[in-house]
Order: structure tokens, then C-alpha cells, then sequence
């Protein structure tokens, strides 16, 4: 009788063991989206504009700007972050006007320039919306370290899964800080006047 | 003491008026909906999403199975949850249960209907109808209040 409870004591130390490792490593995974020293995060984008024209992100060369990625069917996240980023243009003001807010589809097919043009024409600010083909937004959405995928709905439509982080680049288009999804106002406000200080 | 009691009478009356007028609600059986609002449409989309407080003050579950619109070519309960920094969006196809004495709240950052293939527009301020289907209760008819896209308020009072 004892020796079966102690065997079950040792089961349950290893089962805790076990549980605390995987634990910890999810910890760990999870918390790697936010970038680490070193690892760069970022890179050259080549997209198309609203307008339909090329995008390079070299016509950004020495002012800061801010990447977020999302899609137009998006009904929470990406209307609550676009909102956010057009409040800090209202409030900075002049301070501001250097700063240049990319938004990237990870929908290109039903996201199309113009589909950009009007949706980004709903919040204030200087908001690029940008698309292309689903290749050319892989491999951004590589760069920033983007996860994305479609999710089928049961109407025969689909939704995306998506990082809803707003990656903010200074003015060597290098990665300085995140603003995760939901902080608050006082913080994108700290965080972005930050980066335009840089 | 008496004078206390009055005035604290009048003043909850008066508070109950107030909150009625902005914050409306329905009852099925054991079942309160409180105050259901969507958000507005955004140029470029046709997608919007509701949200509601359902209170079961029963003794038994019972389970929002579906909710239809006229506005919306398809209405989905979803769930969204963050992963890490990933955003996931979770469709509840079997519904929402809704246990016995519980509040469910779908709310911004959380549970909600999403509207798809908004037909029309929804304008802050306008009431839109809608139906929610429960298991054991059945329907019930409702109105959504529309507040501004990017809206994230969520009830306050009780």
C-alpha cells in the first residue's frame, strides 16, 4: 500500500515536472514574437498602394513609420488599432506629420487596392493601405515575423487568425518597439512620440 | 431615517428611468438580453459585430443557438481569443451556453455575433432588428443600438 502511494507520488513529481516544462517552453514560444536583441525584424516592402502604384518602402528612407498587418473583414482588431493610430495623429498633431502608418493586408485576394483606399479613407492620419499579390505579402508578413492564416467560416466564407501587433520603426528603418494588441491610448501615445523623438 | 428613505427612493426611480432610457432590454422566460448594440460598417467593409449581456435567472441552461438579421446576408456567434500576439477568431457552431444564474457577456475583445456581408450600411445611433434563437426559450425579437465603428465600450452598469 505504501510503496503504491509513494509510486504515485513520483508519478504526479514527474507528471508536475512535465506539465511546468511544456509550460514553460510555451511561455517562451509565445513570448519570442516579441523580437528579440539582435534578431532583426523588418526589411525592405514592396507593395501596391492604394492608388495601384508600386510601393517601396525606400520612399520612407529617414522618418519613422509603423507596420500593422490585418484585413478589411477584420471586425474587431483592425478597426480598434487603425482607430487608436488615427486618435495619436489628432492629438500630436504637427508633431506628427512625419510619420507614416502602414497597413498590410494579409487578405490580398478580397483586398484589393481600391478595397484598401476606401477602407483605410474611414480614419484620420497619414494611413497607407497596402496590397499585393498573396507571394509579395508572404514575404513581408516573413519579415515581420506575421503569422496569418484563413479560418473557413460556416456561411462558405473565411476570417484570418493574425498577429495584431503594430510594429513601430525609426527612422533607419529599424525595429525599436511593439505596441500590442489592446494597450491602451496612453500608451500608444508614450510609445510613438518615443519614435518620432528618435 | 423616513426622509432618508425617500429621498434614497426617488433618487433609484429616477436613476432606473435614466439607465431605461439608453440601456434597453428583453425578456424570454428566465432569460434578460441586455442592451444588444452592434458596431457601424467602415467604407470598404461588410462586416460589423454585436454584442449583448444575456442573464439566465433559471434554474436550467439554456443556449443561444443562432442569431439572423435582415442586414447581414450571414450572422456567426465567434469567439476570439489572442494567442500570444495572434489574434483567432473561433466560430461556435454548436452556440453559446448560457448556464443556470449566469450572466454571458459578448463584449469587444471577446465573444460577439459577427455580422457578414452587411447589406447596406449601419449608422451610429440607429436601432437595427434582429432574432436570437435560444435552445429551450425559443426567439426573440431584438434591437441593436448602433454605436461609431472602433467603438470599445462595453456595459458599464449592471
Amino acid at each position: 500500500m505504501q510503496a503504491t502511494s509513494r509510486k504515485l507520488i513520483s508519478m504526479l513529481v514527474v507528471a508536475a515536472a512535465i506539465t511546468a516544462a511544456v509550460l514553460g517552453y510555451l511561455y517562451f514560444v509565445q513570448n519570442k514574437v516579441a523580437p528579440l536583441a539582435g534578431v532583426p525584424i523588418g526589411g525592405p516592402i514592396h507593395l501596391t498602394a492604394a492608388d495601384g502604384k508600386p510601393f517601396d518602402s525606400a520612399s520612407l528612407a529617414g522618418k519613422p513609420f509603423a507596420v500593422f498587418f490585418g484585413f478589411t473583414h477584420c471586425p474587431e482588431a483592425c478597426p480598434t488599432t487603425l482607430s487608436e493610430l488615427s486618435r495619436v495623429y489628432d492629438e500630436l498633431g504637427d508633431q506628427a506629420k512625419e510619420l507614416t502608418v502602414l497597413f498590410i493586408t494579409v487578405d490580398p485576394e478580397r483586398d484589393t487596392p481600391a478595397v484598401m483606399k476606401d477602407y483605410v479613407s474611414n480614419f484620420g492620419g497619414n494611413i497607407i493601405g497596402l496590397s499585393g499579390t498573396p507571394a509579395e505579402v508572404a514575404e513581408v508578413a516573413k519579415e515581420y515575423r506575421v503569422f496569418y492564416k484563413k479560418v473557413p467560416t460556416s456561411d462558405g466564407s473565411y476570417t484570418m487568425d493574425h498577429t495584431a501587433v503594430v510594429y513601430l520603426m525609426d527612422r533607419k528603418g529599424q525595429y525599436q518597439s511593439i505596441i500590442a494588441y489592446g494597450e491602451d491610448h496612453e500608451r500608444y501615445l508614450e510609445k510613438i512620440k518615443q519614435l518620432l523623438a528618435g | 431615517m423616513r426622509l432618508f428613505k425617500q429621498t434614497l427612493i426617488v433618487l433609484v426611480t429616477v436613476l432606473l428611468g435614466i439607465g431605461a432610457a439608453w440601456a434597453h432590454e428583453y425578456k424570454l422566460g428566465d432569460l434578460e438580453v441586455v442592451h444588444p448594440w452592434a458596431r457601424a460598417t467602415l467604407k470598404g467593409s461588410d462586416v460589423a459585430d454585436g454584442f449583448m449581456k444575456i442573464v439566465n435567472h433559471g434554474s436550467t441552461p439554456d443556449k443561444l443557438l443562432s442569431v439572423s438579421v435582415e442586414f447581414a446576408k450571414s450572422s456567426q456567434i465567434h469567439d476570439m481569443k489572442m494567442d500570444g500576439d495572434v489574434m483567432k477568431m473561433v466560430e461556435l457552431k454548436e452556440g453559446l451556453e448560457i448556464p443556470a444564474g449566469a450572466t454571458v457577456e459578448l463584449k469587444p475583445k471577446s465573444m460577439h455575433v459577427m455580422f457578414i456581408g452587411v447589406t447596406g450600411d449601419l449608422i451610429p445611433d440607429e436601432m437595427v432588428e434582429g432574432e436570437l434563437t435560444f435552445e429551450k426559450a425559443g426567439k426573440l425579437k431584438i434591437e441593436f443600438m448602433v454605436e461609431p465603428a472602433g467603438s470599445d465600450k462595453s456595459m458599464e452598469m449592471d
